[in-house]
């Protein structure tokens, strides 16, 4: 089941790459010389990765969820302008108001991918890039410009923008 | 009307990325520099793609705007998973951080084995 659902995500990526459609008199054709290649690849990308697909498909078909997901959506793209601005300042101040270190927070996310997830944020919002992540939601944070050094205090600043949403998208 | 938008989205990103060359070279230490060019040049190249998408025109050419926006997801998924591979590895590397960094849970979490680079 996971494998059909994984092809045909794939092959939805390869037609809108390869876009293998042609209008002809006014009729769109679809071209099978630029489909076939991508039937083939899809299967062999499955056949190769078919041990490795994450499980929990099926949980991604549900409206609250991809609500939550859009809202995650919006909240990110803010942060990211946020933080390419608050970058760009330290970048171009010439006194470069910088305090880097690393600091430890902890998240109560309890699956690998909702971990993953938060890391990614983490490395896209204002001035933090996660270095190392444990098992059990230990990260190690690189932040440009530390205002906390305890684990609370690192955690209440980085992590909880996002964990609350995260939590609701994957658990 | 539409390709003016488009080219003002594009020269901002273009400032951006510029803006994190810039940071790559005046920052003080590697992983400050992974910040700024990471941060900074996803948004520039995002930015760059939208502007591309709007002097365009979304419905006019739909296949330009679906490639434009699979580029977009995948810089966002993709540019912190290689900052985080990159800063990592530094670090396991043995890369130091700036002498001015206030603080470094990290090695006290986990302390370094003393290597011969440690005594020169």
């Amino acid at each position: 089941m996971k494998q059909v659902a994984m092809f045909l995500l794939l092959l939805l990526l390869w037609v809108v790459l390869v876009w293998p459609f042609e209008a002809a008199g006014g009729q769109i054709h679809l071209v099978a010389g630029e489909l076939v290649p991508g039937i083939f690849v899809a299967l062999l990308v499955v056949l190769i990765m078919r041990h490795s697909i994450p499980e929990g498909f099926k949980a991604w078909i549900n409206p609250v969820r991809l609500f939550w997901f859009v809202v995650y959506v919006g909240v990110f793209v803010f942060y990211v302008i946020k933080a390419n601005f608050d970058v760009a300042y330290r970048i171009i101040h010439p006194a470069m108001p910088i305090h880097p270190g690393i600091v430890k927070v902890k998240t109560t996310l309890k699956t690998r991918a909702g971990i993953a997830m938060l890391a990614n944020a983490i490395a896209l919002t204002p001035g933090t890039l996660t270095l190392h992540a444990e098992e059990n939601g230990d990260l190690y944070v690189h932040w440009i410009n530390v205002k906390a050094t305890d684990v609370e205090g690192a955690t209440g600043y980085i992590v909880s923008r996002f964990e609350w949403l995260i939590k609701r998208i994957l658990e | 009307m539409n390709s003016v938008i488009g080219m003002i989205f594009v020269a901002v990103g273009l400032a951006f990325n510029v803006l994190g060359c810039i940071g790559m070279i005046r920052l003080p230490d590697m992983y400050n520099r992974l910040q700024a060019s990471t941060k900074c040049v996803t948004m520039g190249t995002c930015m760059v793609m939208i502007g591309v998408m709007i002097s365009a025109g979304f419905l006019h050419s739909a296949q330009l705007s679906a490639r434009c926006i699979i580029c977009m997801v995948f810089i966002l998924i993709t540019a912190p998973t290689a900052a985080h591979a990159l800063a990592h590895g530094a670090y396991s590397f043995g890369v130091r951080l700036w002498e001015k960094s206030v603080v470094n849970r990290y090695e006290e979490d986990f302390p370094k084995k003393s290597t011969d680079q440690d005594h020169e």
